[in-house]
């Protein structure tokens, strides 16, 4: 099985009509993925490559029965299309963008939690999620990915790291090993689906055997994740943390990846995985042939 | 974007929080006149994004134009902690009663505002959650409730300050809150907010730090154009690359946030240590490669290039164009090394082929491209 989309997962795309929005949807939809729909208020009526475009998510969730969102609006506009996406009653969104104001991402993390428990964000300023076989949204290269085979031993992906990810999904294709769902979770400071989300929903998915998890300096979202592995979690995990030698007070290119009076270094959140049965590796290669090995374990 | 004490008291003054009447000023005559004009006693305060400027001279009491002129001209040009000093704030003394603590920030694991208040300011608030956190007020503020006036004044209540400083405090944290979230701080902090022997509360210092990702919505040219850089964060700047200077003698370029800081680990790992952190992005475009290419090359730290490029979307063959094209336009004075893997990396690789040399060299792993470049480093 998959977490958060499948193979009956209909996108919408918020940007649909922009460059970006039309080069990764129309990829998208190559892959396999049900593109059903854009958005844009001023060409409602037209097309994209045969998508129709509609004025707003809510007409696009009423005609087409889409029921999730992929967001390539620029970042001023984001907070406004994340609450058009839950108003409309898409049940997951899909933010690519980069470059959103913190106070936004903060803002519209709380709205949906109060307003809209039931409506799952992703991102924003990630690179999105594939079920490898069934369903890719957002910019990830869907041929590095193998698809989960059944009775096999197959793993799930959580990453802050674009292309560290698409390096892993590649080195267990390399392995042969298959991939249940790798979800982005971005590198911003108010990811709105976070590590403990993406390893929960792993553990209950009966499919993943087992868990890479890539992280960075910034923040206590790793240490978090330690505490749930070990304390609510069966499958086996290897991880990496990027960073380990980034000086402090100074963004890596992530809003979020700053270590800060002291806080979210990844010594701190390699100790804390360890800690917890987690195997870490130095770097994105070892961590990778660690994931090897649990599953040839397996 | 951190702002300088100046920056920030005048950011605070839009937003009506009652700060000092001061004056940044860049010379030492430009002091003693900006000094008349406040009235004495003033104080001259080093304007330098680094803490400690008190025990390092940077702030001293002036009586009359002849001790400020002296204080300016020991302070103007003033080296704290390799920060030189550039611009003096002159400001009116205040007379102090009692030094309090005021902050507002993102909770990144709570996904909440966090304001913290204490009675004991004037002091560095690590120093006082490590020894005494009962002392800090601390409050979680849902952004889209905001911070009402009875939840402030409860807070206030809370952290224990001198009765008298209860309804200026209320004010300011209001205040302060607003230019918070409308400014797009990523911190606003008020250390020391005094209580004068009036009765009155106020910020002596201001420390803010500004979400850049908030810059389409705001007027902070002023802000970007004193941002303490050096030549080579400059340029990066300019050219629009993620850019971090280091001190080390590898220079990085890799495509992704995360790929680049796995780099800089990998380079630390193999005994070497990087000059710096770039992030060149997606695509494959040879502008890109040129600007950042030129820009580490003219960096004197730098001994050896590694490049660390993992093909998703952006194949292997466009990157190895956009690097060979780049090249052809430019002259490298380090030796490179190349990583190159990924979509189509074999594609790639068989472009870079005929270019390669003992300038231009190409590993398939990523440790053993951090280790040739080390060792191309040291040489």
């Amino acid at each position: 099985m998959s977490i958060f989309v499948d193979e009956n997962t209909k996108v919408v795309y918020q940007g649909l009509t922009g460059s970006q929005g039309k080069y990764y949807g129309g990829l998208n939809k190559a892959y396999g993925t049900q593109v059903v729909a854009g958005t844009n208020p001023k060409k409602a009526g037209t097309d994209v490559d045969g998508v129709p475009v509609f004025a707003s998510v809510a007409d696009a969730v009423r005609e087409t029965g889409a029921n999730a969102s992929c967001i390539f609006i620029p970042a001023p506009g984001v907070r406004d299309a994340v609450m058009e996406a839950a108003e409309g009653g898409v049940q997951f969104i899909v933010c690519i963008t980069e470059g959103v104001p913190a106070h936004d991402e903060a803002w519209f993390f709380n709205k949906l939690r109060r307003d809209f428990p039931d409506v799952r964000l992703l991102g924003p300023n990630c690179p999105g999620i594939i079920s490898p076989g069934k369903c890719n949204i957002g910019i990830t290269a869907g041929h590095i990915a193998k698809s989960a085979v059944p009775g096999a031993k197959n793993v799930g992906i959580v990453s802050r790291s674009g292309t560290l990810t698409y390096q892993a999904l590649y080195e267990l294709q390399a392995q042969d090993i298959g991939v249940t769902t790798c979800v982005g979770i971005g590198g911003d400071p108010v990811p709105g689906t976070s590590f403990i989300d993406c390893l929960a929903a792993f553990e209950a998915d009966p499919e993943t055997h087992a868990v890479m998890m890539i992280g960075e300096i910034g923040g206590s979202a790793e240490e978090e994740a330690a505490a749930f592995i070990k304390n609510s979690m069966t499958k086996p995990v290897s991880a990496y943390i990027a960073g380990q030698t980034a000086p402090a007070g100074k963004k890596m290119g992530h809003a979020g990846a700053i270590v800060s009076g002291g806080k979210g270094t990844a010594a701190a959140k390699m100790e804390a995985l360890a800690a917890a049965g987690v195997k870490v590796g130095a770097n994105p290669t070892e961590a990778g042939e660690l994931m090897v090995e649990i599953v040839r374990a397996l | 974007m951190d702002l300088f004490e100046y920056q920030g008291k005048q950011l605070f003054a839009r937003y009506d929080i009652p700060v000092s009447p001061g004056e940044a000023v860049t010379e030492v005559e430009a002091a003693v006149a900006a000094a008349d004009r406040v009235g004495y006693p003033v104080v001259v305060k080093a304007q330098v994004q680094v803490g400690g400027r008190g025990k390092a001279g940077g702030i001293k009491l002036a009586a009359n134009a002849e001790e400020c002129r002296e204080h300016a001209s020991n302070i103007i040009g003033m080296d704290i902690k390799g920060h030189t000093v550039n611009v003096v704030w002159i400001e009116r003394a205040s007379d102090i009663a009692e030094e309090y603590y005021a902050s507002f920030t993102l909770d990144r694991a709570k996904k909440l505002h966090l304001g913290m208040l204490s009675a004991q300011g004037g002091v560095e608030i690590e120093a006082v959650a490590e020894e005494n956190p009962d002392a800090i007020a601390k409050i979680w503020i849902d952004p889209v409730d905001g911070l009402t006036e009875a939840v402030a004044r409860a807070w206030v209540a809370a952290a224990n300050l001198n009765p008298a400083a209860t309804d200026g405090a209320v004010d300011i944290l209001l205040k302060l809150y607003n230019a918070y979230v409308d400014g797009d701080g990523d911190l606003v902090e008020i250390n020391p907010l005094i209580l004068t022997p009036e009765g009155k509360v106020h910020a002596l210092d201001a420390k803010v730090s500004l979400d850049n990702n908030a810059e389409f919505r705001h007027e902070w040219a002023e802000y970007a154009a004193t941002q303490e850089r050096d030549d080579r964060e400059q340029a990066a700047h300019e050219a629009d690359l993620q850019y971090v200077g280091l001190e080390g003698s590898v220079g990085i370029i890799a495509n992704g946030a995360g790929l680049a800081m796995s780099t800089l680990d990998v380079v630390n790992q193999a005994g070497g240590s990087p000059a710096n952190f770039l992030d060149v992005g997606g695509g494959a475009d040879a502008k890109k490669f040129i600007n950042a290419l030129t820009i580490i090359d003219n960096d004197p730290r730098v001994k050896s290039i590694l490049i660390n490029i993992f093909g998703g979307i952006t194949r292997g063959e466009e990157v190895a164009n956009g690097i060979v094209a780049a090249l052809g336009q430019i002259d490298i004075t380090s030796p490179i090394v190349i990583r190159l893997d990924g979509t189509n990396a074999d594609e790639g690789r068989a472009i870079l082929e005929p270019h390669l040399s003992e300038k231009l060299q190409m590993s398939p792993t990523m440790l053993e491209a951090a280790k040739t470049a080390v060792a191309l480093a040291k040489r």
